[in-house]
């Protein structure tokens, strides 16, 4: 996988997250995923099963008790690609 | 700020329940009448829900060792394995455990729930990764949780994705633990067991398969998935409860390793709680004898397992994705299956409302298991409750509509 920047992934997870039903056509890296996107725990697997697939990397269930935000999550993701 | 304030949300969920005149997920059964029958809100039902697969809870030589055992042993051992509750009869549980698998070892725990914490959080720490089936039990997940592992999900039933997870974890394979299950508690679904260990044979993992729903109900001689599969020489582990085939309450972890048995030294839910009680272990020694006695009770129980998936799919439910004694019927909303589970308990049927997200996919179910000990008559008066449950509530979910 190439290097992208922090841009590139944000709107990329953006676009994987307006697949779902409910998320406000606005995305802002403050927002808190469950909180203000109104993903329910079953939704939130689905889009980090979705991301993972896209970026060809897993996430830990240990890790994700930490991702609150999109900042935070575009920011993991980042994290793992260049890992 | 309150300890409770956080537990709100149920109270008003249950008070709206409750204003419905009975709580599906706080039932009481006044009187338990036989493996297939009891008195629920004054009412003699028929008891679908009940994961008595053999039916054996009153089979009267378990009844009566269990009624022995505590004459003669007292009504329960007041302490764990390590200090005072290793009894003859756990030691024996064990030793017939360990020969009706065939394997080296058998711990015996005092529930299922326990068996998954004390050996999976024994087994795996900081450093190891698990991977789990996304629908596994809770104790499963709590097991997985206390050990401090990384925990990697793969989404149900799907090798694919499962290699895909372990083709990125690299060499740490070697010290990767990946769970799954003989069937599935909520769909009834068995795991893809042989691929699974041709993806151990070429990516070189450890395997535990908890057979709990699947002891006594699959398999020449009732051992679960992996012998229906052939494949208990490539199972690590094999993790089980008494609690439902075996018709009493326990758990146990059988191997062919024969360092299983440090497990006992070291796991916490071994360690701090107290045996399973003398009429426990006797009912469960009889119980497993009558299991592996024969495959009567197991022709029984998929003549009706079949019967049934067969009856619910003519009717146009859209079931689990195949017939098992655990038959799960796709419903709509929440509301609508509650309002369908309370149909069916005035109609004298009691079966298990399940919502998500303990039903996958955001579905909510009414879940049937079906047992060795319901009559043909029995599972027709089943298939005659849904049939009017269908017409009342117009058309049932149809599997063209409802993916």
């Amino acid at each position: 996988m190439s290097q992208k920047d922090y841009a590139e992934i944000f709107e990329e997870v953006k676009a994987i997250l307006r697949r779902f039903d409910k998320v406000p056509e606005c995305i802002r890296e403050e927002m808190e995923i469950v909180n203000d996107l109104g993903l329910d725990s079953l939704r939130v697997m689905e889009l980090v099963q979705e991301v993972e697939d896209v970026y060809d990397i897993s996430f830990t269930l240990n890790e994700l008790a930490e991702i609150r935000t999109v900042r935070d999550f575009v920011l993991r993701i980042q994290k793992e690609i260049e890992a | 700020m309150g300890l409770f304030d956080k537990l709100a949300f149920i109270s008003q969920a249950r008070q709206a329940l409750e204003e419905m005149g009975i709580d599906p997920f706080n039932v009481e059964i006044q009187k338990i009448l036989s493996p297939t029958e009891a008195r629920i809100a004054g009412r003699k039902v028929l008891l679908a829900g009940t994961n008595n697969y053999l039916g054996l809870t009153f089979d009267p030589r378990c009844i009566e060792a269990a009624c022995q055992a505590t004459r003669s042993e007292g009504t329960g051992t007041t302490g764990s394995r390590t200090a005072n509750g290793t009894f003859a009869g756990h030691r024996a549980l064990e030793r017939e455990l360990a020969e009706f698998f065939g394997c080296a070892k058998a711990i015996v725990f005092s529930t299922g729930f326990v068996a998954n914490l004390g050996v999976i959080s024994t087994l795996t720490g900081p450093g190891d990764t698990l991977i789990i089936d996304g629908d596994s039990h809770a104790s499963i997940y709590d097991g997985c949780r206390m050990g401090g592992a990384d925990i990697l999900r793969f989404r149900h039933n799907d090798t694919a994705d499962l290699e895909k997870r372990l083709r990125r974890l690299g060499d740490r394979t070697k010290n990767t633990l990946v769970i799954v299950e003989g069937i599935y508690s909520m769909l009834g679904d068995r795991a893809p067991l042989a691929e699974i260990v041709s993806l151990k044979k070429q990516y070189g993992f450890w395997l535990m398969v908890d057979e709990a729903h699947s002891l006594g109900v699959l398999g020449q001689n009732g051992r679960g998935l992996a012998e229906e599969c052939g494949c208990m020489d490539d199972v690590d582990f094999i993790i089980g409860t008494f609690s439902k085939s075996l018709g009493a309450i326990g758990g146990f972890c059988v191997s062919n390793h024969p360092e299983l048995d440090l497990v006992r030294y070291a796991s916490r839910s071994y360690l701090f709680t107290a045996s399973p009680s003398p009429a426990t272990i006797a009912s469960v020694r009889r119980a497993l004898q009558i299991l592996a006695a024969g495959t009567d009770l197991r022709e029984r129980l998929w003549a009706n397992a079949h019967r049934l998936y067969e009856g619910l799919s003519e009717l146009g439910y859209r079931l689990g994705p195949e017939p098992t004694p655990v038959v799960a019927v796709h419903m709509g909303s929440k509301e609508e299956t509650l309002a369908c589970w309370k149909e069916l308990l005035e109609s004298g049927i009691y079966v298990n409302l399940v919502w998500p997200p303990a039903a996958p996919k955001g579905e909510s179910l009414l879940r049937c298991s079906v047992s060795a000990a319901h009559t043909e008559e029995q599972i027709e008066r089943l298939l005659t409750a849904f049939a009017e449950l269908a017409h009342r509530s117009a058309a049932p979910p149809s599997p063209d509509t409802h993916e």
